[in-house]
């Protein structure tokens, strides 16, 4: 008999910026990852059509940089695919034979399979083992899993002793947002536009501005959402710095960090001592905050709580 | 010579209870959906929905007036069991529904490997915006209708038709979900439930209405959504639609609460081949259901026998009007005046 032990080291992936940040801004961010300790970077726009600081070609170059620099690097597709310009990028994403592409709708699935090596977005709403079965039929062999899924969710999907496996019989490698804000909903429309009172179509760009995104409270005063052009998020950064025992013992092997515009490679840093260098974690995530990462923190999807709740250890 | 007329697109009605069933048929729904019990579809709330012996009865009534019943089984088989899902496919095939409405993969693949002759519609909640994406359905699991998701133009919906062989279905009157259906889960970071993971969006178990010094509060676990003055009407807390603060400006900040109504727009829907429109409402009384249904009904009708000469008389609208929420029509993202 012999039993799968759960991989020595928590892999880290700097998910796709999903903010709007200046061509400069993200050539900066991602020379600094170069020299990191990410395993996976995935890169391109995801949220808004509209943002175009970088092109496909630019991602592609900066892919092979990171490549070169000994980084696994993904390609992402937008999310909400509306209208067939929307399609042709996709299209492109499927005939670039570099770079793994990470779906994030059908509509990527449809184009993609069987053309890269495709990651499985946390958007696919996938929250079965019948159903990441179906889609490892595909060819996946990564899966970013949905927010909403808990620890016990996770593990009743793809255990670490008894993975799904795709068709050549390679195991699936679950993916767990670990931190950032939670992308909740997507919409076609633009809530940063509608805040300023421009239209979609001639936003100006507002959302530059923004590059943590457009704080909501309530009318009391509690930070609830964050909107980020089409896209709304929780205003809580999940951070489940504490969690890597009972992350690994629920099947994931990877773990999905967001970008955020202030503080990051320290956020890095951090995960990778604590998860894969057995540092202690303690007064770390409490130093982020002066560093500009945002906050409060949540963990409560983990947990089956409302997502919005922080559960201390 | 008998002339044909042209072929209309299918009224398909809500129910959520056996009345609603019975008056949507009788006022010449073309087809009726509903769900079961339990979590299994997205409109899952306290004394909706059917049981076996109901089915069965609502099946025996639309199908004696030639009326389709579908159900809606567009929720995502839960992590840990699967069992209510494929006992709700198991039902629907053994209480004679036409069709099911489906979103989980899942659960399509366990119709495709149990049911392969069981008529597949892919709900709305399976975020399907584009031919592609309908077509990965078509391909794998034998989807023969989409019911797209409420965010695209007109000019969008059309070019998708050209691109697809599956029958499109789009929403035509009700409440609006401004987000993406099957891709928001504001609901559950708020109360731990969503319409993926539980069939329900600001569940009535989390609401909790306060008396407060500016009046009276809407509250979503604890979450301040929405505080009414006294002569304001109050609406239910969907928490999209509740009213925040963005950079110190207090403002219904995601969405207003608007009903969607396309009747205006019904004789483009025709040309450009839509083939059925979803009245939403399976949480309204059946009263509303009977009311809203007559007026497509007749709408429908008109646009078929004269489309040239086609406009949406004033006591339609009227009657429409009654049941909108927050007393407002808009045609929703159809054509975007937010553009």
């Amino acid at each position: 008999m012999t039993t799968t032990l759960p991989p020595a080291r928590l892999a880290l992936t700097v998910g796709q910026v999903l903010y709007h940040w200046s061509r400069s801004s993200l050539l900066h961010f991602y020379a600094d990852l170069a020299d990191g300790p990410a395993d996976t970077i995935v890169l391109g726009e995801a949220v808004c059509a509209r943002r175009r600081e970088l092109r496909l070609d630019d991602w592609l170059a900066l892919g092979r940089e990171l490549s070169a620099a000994g980084k696994d690097v993904v390609l992402a597709t937008q999310t909400l695919i509306e209208s067939e310009a929307d399609l042709r990028l996709l299209e492109r994403q499927a005939e670039q034979h570099e770079f793994a592409v990470e779906a994030g709708d059908a509509s990527a699935l449809q184009l993609l399979a069987g053309r890269v090596p495709l990651v499985l977005g946390p958007h696919l709403n996938i929250y079965s083992r019948a159903a990441l079965q179906e889609h490892a039929d595909l060819g996946a062999d990564r899966w970013v899993a949905p927010v909403e899924l808990s620890l016990d969710q996770l593990a009743a999907v793809n255990p670490a002793q008894d993975p799904v496996r795709t068709p050549a019989g390679r195991p699936m490698r679950t993916e767990c947002w670990a931190f950032g804000r939670l992308p909740l909903a997507f919409s076609a429309r633009c809530f940063t536009a509608r805040h300023h009172r421009v239209p979609k179509d001639d936003c100006g760009y507002r959302c530059l501005a923004d590059p943590d995104g457009l704080l909501l409270s309530s009318t009391e005063g509690r930070p609830f959402l964050v909107l980020n052009g089409t896209q709304t998020q929780s205003a809580t950064v999940q951070n489940l710095l504490g969690d890597g025992a009972r992350l690994r013992a629920a099947g994931v092997a990877s773990l999905r960090l967001s970008p955020c515009a202030q503080g990051f490679s320290q956020v890095l840093a951090d995960f990778d001592e604590v998860m894969n260098g057995q540092a202690s974690m303690a007064g770390r995530a409490e130093a982020w905050a002066a560093l500009g990462v945002p906050g409060p923190f949540s963990n409560g999807y983990l947990h089956r709580l409302p997502g919005m709740v922080w559960q201390s250890a | 010579m008998h002339q044909e007329l042209p072929e209309g697109p299918e009224l398909v009605c809500p129910a959520g209870s056996l009345r609603a069933l019975q008056v949507a048929v009788d006022a010449g729904a073309d087809a009726v959906y509903l769900g079961l019990k339990d979590a299994t579809n997205a409109r899952n709330f306290a004394g909706l929905n059917f049981d076996d012996a109901q089915v069965r009865d609502g099946v025996a009534h639309a199908h004696a007036h030639g009326a389709k019943v579908l159900m809606a089984l567009n929720t995502y088989a839960d992590a840990h069991d699967a069992g209510p899902w494929h006992r709700a496919v198991d039902k629907a095939v053994s209480l004679g529904a036409d069709a099911l409405i489906v979103a989980d993969t899942a659960v399509m693949a366990y119709c495709r490997d149990h049911h392969p002759g069981l008529r597949l519609h892919l709900s709305v909640q399976a975020s399907a915006t584009s031919h592609a994406a309908i077509e990965f359905y078509r391909r794998r699991y034998g989807i023969q209708r989409a019911v797209l998701p409420r965010v695209l133009t007109l000019q969008q919906v059309g070019q998708l038709i050209r691109h697809t062989a599956v029958h499109i279905e789009v929403f035509g009157f009700g409440s609006l979900c401004v987000m993406v259906e099957g891709r928001c889960a504001l609901s559950s970071y708020v109360t731990g439930q969503s319409p993926n993971n539980a069939g329900v969006c600001s569940p009535p178990s989390a609401v909790r209405w306060v008396d407060g010094p500016e009046g009276v509060q809407a509250r979503l676990n604890d979450v301040l959504i929405d505080c009414y003055a006294p002569d304001e009407s109050r609406g239910y807390p969907t928490l999209c639609k509740g009213r925040f603060d963005v950079a110190g400006e207090r403002d219904y900040a995601i969405e207003e609460p608007t009903s969607l109504n396309t009747l205006a727009l019904l004789p483009e829907l025709m040309a450009l081949g839509v083939k059925a429109i979803k009245i939403e409402g399976r949480q309204r009384s059946a009263a509303y259901v009977g009311q809203v249904t007559a007026v497509w009904r007749a709408a429908i009708d008109h646009a078929r026998a004269a489309p040239g000469r086609y406009a949406v008389l004033p006591e339609w609208t009227a009657q429409l009007a009654r049941h909108a929420e927050g007393q407002q029509h808009t045609l929703g993202a159809y054509n975007r005046p937010w553009r």
